[in-house]
């Protein structure tokens, strides 16, 4: 199995590879249309600032690349949120894989901290009994790692939520596009069965 | 629910673990990536790993260590010690540190944590904080709490927060290695004026330290070394019993 990670000048995509490479898969970072659209899997993933990554993804033509791919892309924290319409962060106008807008949080109380920061549980959505491809063997409760301060409010994609604040979209599906706020990467067990039940797609 | 956070510390010299009481007498305590990954499977949040090498060859062998943790391990961590210019931020990120902590660098020159902040964001830096109490209040130490400064606790950490600290990791130098219970009132305080999570670091001895660290301190995670790296209190354990207390833990 091909599995590509797509390049771009976002930080923290090293600890995407080395997961993968404790699975047994051996990724190829790229920025090449050509490998992009070649590849059985791609994953998108990244911390860093929606203006100046979709900068970089406008000069290097892979909006369009990334819009166009047919094969499962998994979009990671600001994956997740390039992948939607618009982000506050920046006022960016961005991919539009998900017809909804990314938002700042806004803090209610003193312990609302942001960036919402740590190991936060999730809540699956079930459809007719079944969880998202994604959450295949997922327990309600179990906790995953978040970096962020930007969230995707809930909307018709979401597949999980998490409350912090406020509920909002922990990770989305809509066709072969999959994504989520969390970091699977840094999510010890729970994070590498949700990594594999993506490759498994 | 955000959980709270409990956080082993490994001090590493020459690419060994060791632990001071009371910042001397070292002990040995084993292989750096080993017990890492050992704290993460058995339920530790994040790791935090302290260079305390002086020479030049043992920092290259903590960078290599922490390529290591980041190729072997799954959860996220922190590396400091002798971090003092974006450059050595840059090359601890690169070799897949999540997060770095600083401490004295920040001290003597606090608009590294606005570049840092502005370099790599805020979530990436931890503003390490000594602080000893005597009669004139809570005061900030430099070198490992070897060299008092003129700083207060509580508004050097207000400053760090300002400048865009992600995280504020405090040590009492009064609690450390004595194992009677974290700082809770200096805890409570910062968590009151502070708008990033506190981590509440030294005096861990018992489990009830922690659960007191959290309800007592509002701590947003608790940081310690000994008693993990001796085996006085196993992680699962201890968050079987926060748990227990009502405490919400990652289980």
């Amino acid at each position: 199995m091909k599995v590509a990670v797509v390049k771009y000048n976002a930080g923290n995509i090293y600890s995407v590879i080395h997961a993968l490479q404790r699975m047994g898969v051996e990724p190829v970072l790229t920025d090449d249309p050509e490998e992009l659209m070649r590849a059985d899997k791609v994953l998108f993933p990244g911390q860093g600032e929606a203006s100046n990554a979709m900068q970089y993804l406008w000069q290097h033509r892979l909006d369009e690349v990334i819009c166009n791919l047919k094969q499962p892309i998994l979009g990671i924290c600001i994956g997740q949120q390039l992948m939607c319409r618009h982000s506050e962060e920046g006022n960016t106008r961005c991919l539009g894989i998900f017809d909804t807008k990314v938002l700042r949080f806004q803090p209610h109380r003193h312990e609302d901290k942001v960036p919402h920061m740590g190991w936060n549980d999730l809540k699956v959505r079930k459809e007719e009994n079944d969880p998202d491809m994604l959450f295949k063997g997922f327990q309600n409760g179990e906790f995953v790692y978040f970096v962020h301060s930007f969230y995707v409010p809930l909307c018709p994609w979401t597949v999980a939520e998490t409350n912090y604040i406020q509920p909002f979209s922990a990770a989305l599906h809509k066709d072969n596009f999959y994504a989520t706020q969390f970091h699977p990467e840094k999510s010890g067990s729970v994070g590498e069965r949700i990594l594999s039940n993506f490759l498994a797609l | 629910m955000l959980a709270k956070r409990i956080i082993p510390c490994l001090d590493v010299k020459n690419g060994q673990t060791v632990k001071g009481t009371n910042f001397v007498n070292l002990r040995q305590a084993g292989d750096p990536v080993e017990l890492g990954r050992t704290y993460s499977e058995q339920g530790a949040d994040e790791l935090v790993f302290l260079d305390i090498t002086a020479s030049h060859e043992g920092r290259k062998t903590f960078a290599d260590m922490v390529e290591r943790v980041a190729a072997e391990i799954s959860i996220p961590f922190t590396v400091g010690g002798g971090i003092s210019e974006l450059s050595d931020v840059e090359a601890m990120l690169s070799a897949g540190a999540d997060k770095v902590s600083i401490n004295s660098a920040a001290l003597r020159r606090p608009e590294l944590i606005d570049e840092i902040a502005q370099h790599f964001g805020s979530q990436v830096c931890v503003v390490a904080i000594d602080a000893r109490m005597d009669d004139q209040g809570w005061t900030c130490y430099l070198n490992g709490g070897r060299i008092p400064t003129e700083r207060g606790l509580f508004e050097w950490a207000r400053e760090a927060n300002d400048r865009g600290a992600g995280e504020i990791l405090f040590t009492s130098m009064n609690h450390d290695g004595v194992k009677t219970g974290f700082a809770n009132d200096a805890l409570s305080r910062l968590a009151e004026e502070l708008s990033i999570p506190v981590i509440a670091s030294g005096g861990a001895g018992e489990m009830v330290h922690f659960r007191d660290a959290f309800t007592i301190g509002h701590a947003d995670a608790a940081l310690a070394a000994s008693v993990f790296h001796f085996g006085e209190i196993s992680i699962p354990d201890l968050k079987l019993y926060l748990k227990k207390e009502g405490i919400n833990v990652r289980m």
